[in-house]
């Protein structure tokens, strides 16, 4: 009933974790079954490993939210391969590459190398991240440039392709539509909004790289909306991201239009939303008579108001 | 690992800011390690956002306890919790306490509310046949929060209101005057700085030091890598306190990278 198949990626349900929210896959084995999750996004793996920024990283905020800079602190793509890999394909979890980059170079040459192992389901390409000069975000508002990754990575697999968007963009809708020309299988919408914090007592910023990415609940909102504008930009399925906490939270997205959804901070919070949530959705769509999840996905209803109409908006 | 609605069992103020909350879990309290970790959520709305992490105090039975100043939204909630109410705890989390090794005699050296995974450390070690000396510094007298149960305790506040009139770094040199240092391993748990100071005062000596973290964490469990300390040693840069840590050989790590918490 939940189950969706893009390319030739199958989801056993539409809730997989957020890159860099869930480590490797591996870390909590005792808290629940990979395999049950929709699928596991893998933190951003880079040719070589990355220390990460110093300390401190992450900040919560008053808001329902958190900021975070890790700065893509991550094994490296030899040390993924030959260690977290086989590790999360034994405990049969649908595994979902991200990879992370400083040139387009480097983001074929992870991906190429990736191309050399079986069992991966697919990629999702970060081209979004806000906490390292060279970690993507200087593509990520460059439509060209990503329109130009897409092309070359998509010529080198024939697995699931997903774009990571950022949204911290005027026009995320003409971004999408550069990854769906070039051919990515579908677009993850989105990366953290661009945040900062301070501590008024010290007058300092609360992380150390004085602005971070802002997660959490606080920017469900914005990250709706950022969804339903992807959606009337593009058909390829999106994978929508963005405060989820409850299966309610989640189901908003499908509605919205995304096809996954994937669950970040939550986890922090909650690790047991990732097998919650998905029984959530089962069991909303039981209550309301949705046979498939295709049925859910993008069902929204914008039937104008008629006082909207006679004032003018359509 | 589990995560836990578990039952709170008691909550009370014991010195001044010092507050105890204990709880119930079988699962929990069976698994649990000196050293180890808490990381319990303190709303399941949305403000204070994040989980807090305390170091188990003492486990007795199935009861577990938890210390803390009340400091911010997270902690005052803590102290309003009533007995009956349930927390979201997430443990036992981190690397316990190192006790292999040959020692004979540990001193738990402690600052404050750093007094919290002592003694469950005392009450372990004790029954493994070791000697344990307690050193716990506070402000002041009223800030000490020891109902008895402490073994073997001296006390050092900087006002000079109970024992020893300093820190806990001249009443380490006092003891040691009195007992000597050999077969001896000091555990310490509070300020950085006084970590710091302690550091140095045990490697101009050759005491082998092991010091418990506090840090700002989010998951608590290695998947958000938001809780790093910078390496002395070895070939990667950071390691992160709520896995790898928080327990360390004072030698292993570089304290200073942590940022002073506010």
């Amino acid at each position: 009933m939940t189950e969706l198949q893009i390319r030739n990626a199958r989801f056993k349900n539409p809730v997989l974790t957020a890159s860099g929210t869930f480590g490797y896959g591996l870390e909590c084995p005792d808290l629940f079954d990979v395999s049950q999750l929709g699928g596991v996004v893998t933190k951003s793996i880079s040719r070589k490993p990355r220390d990460g920024n110093p300390p401190q990283r992450i900040a919560e905020t008053s808001s329902g939210g958190m900021l975070n800079s890790i700065g893509l602190a991550n094994v490296g793509v030899d040390v993924f391969l030959d260690q977290k890999l086989p590790a999360l394909l034994q405990r049969k979890a649908t595994v979902i590459v991200n990879i992370a980059a400083s040139s387009v170079e480097e983001y074929c040459y992870v991906l190429e190398r990736c191309e050399e192992h079986e069992g991966i389901a697919g990629y999702e390409i970060n081209v979004s991240c806000p906490n390292v000069k060279d970690g993507g975000l200087s593509f990520g508002t460059n439509c060209p440039a990503v329109a130009n990754i897409t092309r070359e990575l998509r010529g080198r697999t024939d697995r699931f392709l997903s774009m990571k968007l950022t949204p911290n963009v005027a026009s995320i809708g003409e971004f999408a539509r550069a990854c769906e020309a070039e051919g990515a299988d579908a677009v993850s919408c989105v990366n953290t909004f661009i945040g900062m914090d301070i501590d008024v007592g010290t007058r300092r910023p609360k992380i150390a790289t004085i602005t971070g990415g802002y997660s959490g609940p606080a920017i469900l909102p914005m990250a709706l909306a950022k969804v339903y504008e992807v959606r009337k930009a593009v058909k390829i399925p999106i994978i929508g991201i963005g405060g989820i906490m409850t299966a309610e939270d989640a189901i908003k997205f499908l509605v919205v239009g995304a096809s996954l959804v994937q669950l970040g901070t939550v986890l922090f919070v909650d690790p047991m939303a990732a097998t919650t949530i998905p029984k959530g959705i089962e069991e909303y769509m039981q209550r309301n008579g949705f046979r498939h999840l295709t049925d859910l996905i993008g069902s929204l209803d914008v039937t104008m108001q008629p006082s909207l109409v006679a004032a003018g908006w359509s | 690992m589990y995560q836990q609605h578990v039952p709170i069992t008691r909550s009370q103020q014991v010195a001044q800011n010092v507050h105890i909350l204990e709880f119930q879990s079988e699962a929990i309290a069976a698994e649990a390690i000196p050293g180890q970790f808490l990381n319990i959520r303190p709303s399941r709305f949305y403000d204070p956002f994040l989980r807090r992490a305390y170091s188990i105090h003492r486990v007795m039975g199935d009861r577990l306890e938890i210390i803390y100043n009340v400091v911010g939204k997270g902690s005052a909630l803590f102290a309003e919790a009533k007995v009956g109410e349930t927390l979201d705890i997430l443990g036992p989390l981190g690397t316990p306490f190192h006790l292999e090794g040959e020692f004979r005699r540990a001193v738990l050296v402690s600052g404050g509310v750093g007094i919290a995974p002592m003694p469950f450390l005392g009450d372990w070690l004790l029954k493994q046949g070791k000697q344990v000396a307690n050193i716990y510094g506070a402000r002041t007298a009223a800030m000490i929060a020891d109902d008895g149960r402490l073994h073997n305790a001296r006390y050092a506040t900087d006002d000079g209101s109970l024992d020893f009139h300093g820190n806990v770094v001249g009443l380490l040199q006092q003891f040691l005057a009195e007992e000597g240092a050999d077969g001896l391993r000091v555990f310490a748990c509070g300020p950085n700085k006084m970590l710091m100071a302690l550091g140095d005062f045990c490697q101009l000596r050759g005491i082998p030091l092991e010091v418990s973290l506090e840090c700002q964490m989010a998951c608590g469990i290695g998947i958000c890598q938001g809780c790093p300390v910078e390496m002395a040693t070895g070939d990667r840069k950071y390691t992160l306190v709520c896995t790898h840590g928080p327990n360390y050989d004072y030698n292993h790590i570089r304290l200073e990278s942590i940022p002073a918490v506010h």
